[in-house]
């Protein structure tokens, strides 16, 4: 974007300065150019980062329909009206064939609107599968930094195997809704296992007595002994050391019922979320969490600049031309094709 | 590797609720590969400007059936340009009357589109008059 009052450019300095600000213009401009990735968006993410770690940072995903961005809508206003303040990243898909998208989250927000504590940002997920953006976790920080005390990612609605928000927020919402599953879905692996609280909104609709049975059947079978985390780009399960694994000290996932278009419930849950909030700093696991979620960061920011790297001393025409019609002609193969054009590194 | 994409904001601004009209846009908009923020029927200006500012859009669309876009579609200009978006650009869609299209035009839309436009030139007058900066 183009500053208005210079018709230039506006510098990695004064964007990092003016996010510090509150002037929400620059905020908005700086997460455009750290969504886009631009070439100085590690410059402005660097000098950010000293001002973050202060958000508690709470995910919310779920199933296309179960109601996300209204519970969004409500838990947000129930910050605001305990006065926090809070920003909102509702993800949306991006289309695989036109690479457009179509960002429908804010229709449910309107009740955000004319709040200056309030801020909310659309983003799609630009090619990523895992229920977030690649940018996600990068934007999240410089709301972080912009001073907001509560930031809700609402994922893409994912279906059972969309886990990454497990590894960006503090506490994970998974929304449920009545009559979507029966016990077997319950059971399956994936999006279950990364909830801190399980929501079953829409629960003034017929057969959430079932769904509540069948979460807390599943959470019994879970005993919330092991715990997910996420390690070299993999989520896995670790025991929880045995000094936690005491019943007071043990975080327990329960199941929370919301009506959401009528705010029932929603203080309920947002209690819930704190409690979560004060267990993680009381009982160690925040920092634990803090830990691997550098890690993480680090590995991805290594892993991006190798990639680019590696695929810049690739000759053009190596993944396009000759190469590949040799395949397809079967006169080669992927695999050896591929060692090859490493080799030439 | 940068990755620049025009943002769109579709809104309907005043109180008609008949929004089919902007579903359609903003869906024609989504395969052409922009990205396109929809905030729905009975916008005032003011939650308009306050959405475009948040999504840090390129383009603000307006789909008005109602006849008071002689009213809203100015006072979106203004309150842009009051918070600093000098270069979001503004289009209106729905009714307009033709005496009413140079008028919107010097209050700063830039483009209005009537009944039968097709959803190609929409898209097409976007990609001509976004300047995406390098």
């Amino acid at each position: 974007m183009v500053a208005p009052e210079t018709g230039v450019r506006a510098s990695a300095d004064s964007l990092a300065a003016g996010v510090l600000d509150g002037n929400r213009l620059l905020l908005a401009r700086t997460i455009s150019r750290v969504e886009n990735q631009e070439a100085d968006a590690h410059q402005i993410l660097g000098s950010l980062y000293p001002h973050t770690g202060r958000a508690h940072i709470i995910g919310v995903t779920g199933a296309p329909g179960t109601g996300k961005s209204t519970l969004v809508t409500t838990l947000a206003q129930s910050y605001r009206q305990a006065g926090l303040t809070v920003a909102v990243v509702a993800i949306d898909p991006t289309s695989p064939f036109t690479g457009g998208a179509l960002l429908g989250d804010r229709v449910r927000m309107r009740a955000l609107a004319g709040d200056p504590g309030v801020f909310v940002r659309s983003m799609a997920t630009r090619g990523s599968l895992g229920g977030l953006s690649k940018t996600t976790g990068d934007v999240v920080s410089v709301l972080d930094a912009a001073g907001f005390e509560r930031i809700i990612v609402e994922t893409v609605g994912v279906g059972q195997a969309e886990v990454e928000i497990a590894s960006t927020a503090h506490t994970t919402l998974v929304v449920e809704a009545p009559g979507l599953g029966d016990e077997v879905q319950a059971i399956k692996a994936g999006i279950l296992e990364i909830a801190d609280v399980l929501v079953i909104n829409k629960a003034d609709r017929p057969g959430v007595d079932k769904t509540l049975r069948a979460l807390e059947m599943m959470l019994e079978i879970e005993g919330g002994g092991p715990r997910l985390i996420r390690h070299h780009g993999q989520l896995i399960r670790v025991e929880t050391p045995l000094e936690m694994a005491e019943e007071e000290n043990r975080w327990r996932v329960i199941v929370m019922k919301t009506v959401a278009t009528e705010g029932s419930g929603v203080f309920e849950l947002r209690e819930r979320i704190e409690a979560h909030r004060t267990w993680l700093l009381e009982s160690g696991e925040m920092a634990i969490r803090e830990q691997l979620r550098i890690a993480n960061t680090l590995e991805n920011i290594i892993r991006a600049e190798l990639n680019r790297r590696i695929l810049a001393t690739l000759p053009s025409h190596g993944l396009t031309g000759h190469v590949v019609e040799r395949i397809r002609h079967r006169e080669d193969n992927p695999y050896s094709a591929a060692d090859e054009l490493l080799g030439k590194i | 590797m940068s990755e620049r994409k025009i943002r769109v904001l579709v809104a309907k601004p005043g109180l008609d609720g008949h929004d089919r009209g902007a579903k359609v846009v903003a869906r024609s908009l989504r395969d052409a590969g922009f990205e396109v923020i929809y905030t729905g029927i009975r916008q005032t200006p003011q939650m308009i400007a306050e959405a475009a500012l948040q999504e840090d859009v390129d383009v603000v669309g307006l789909s008005i059936l109602s006849g008071a876009h002689m009213t809203l579609c100015p006072k979106v200009v203004e309150l842009l340009r009051a918070q600093g978006q000098d270069n979001v650009l503004v289009l209106v869609g729905g009714i307009i009357p033709d005496e009413d299209v140079e008028k919107l035009k010097t209050s700063g839309v830039k483009g209005v589109f009537g009944p039968g436009t097709s959803t190609q030139d929409i898209s097409d007058f976007i990609n001509g008059n976004v300047k995406v900066a390098a």
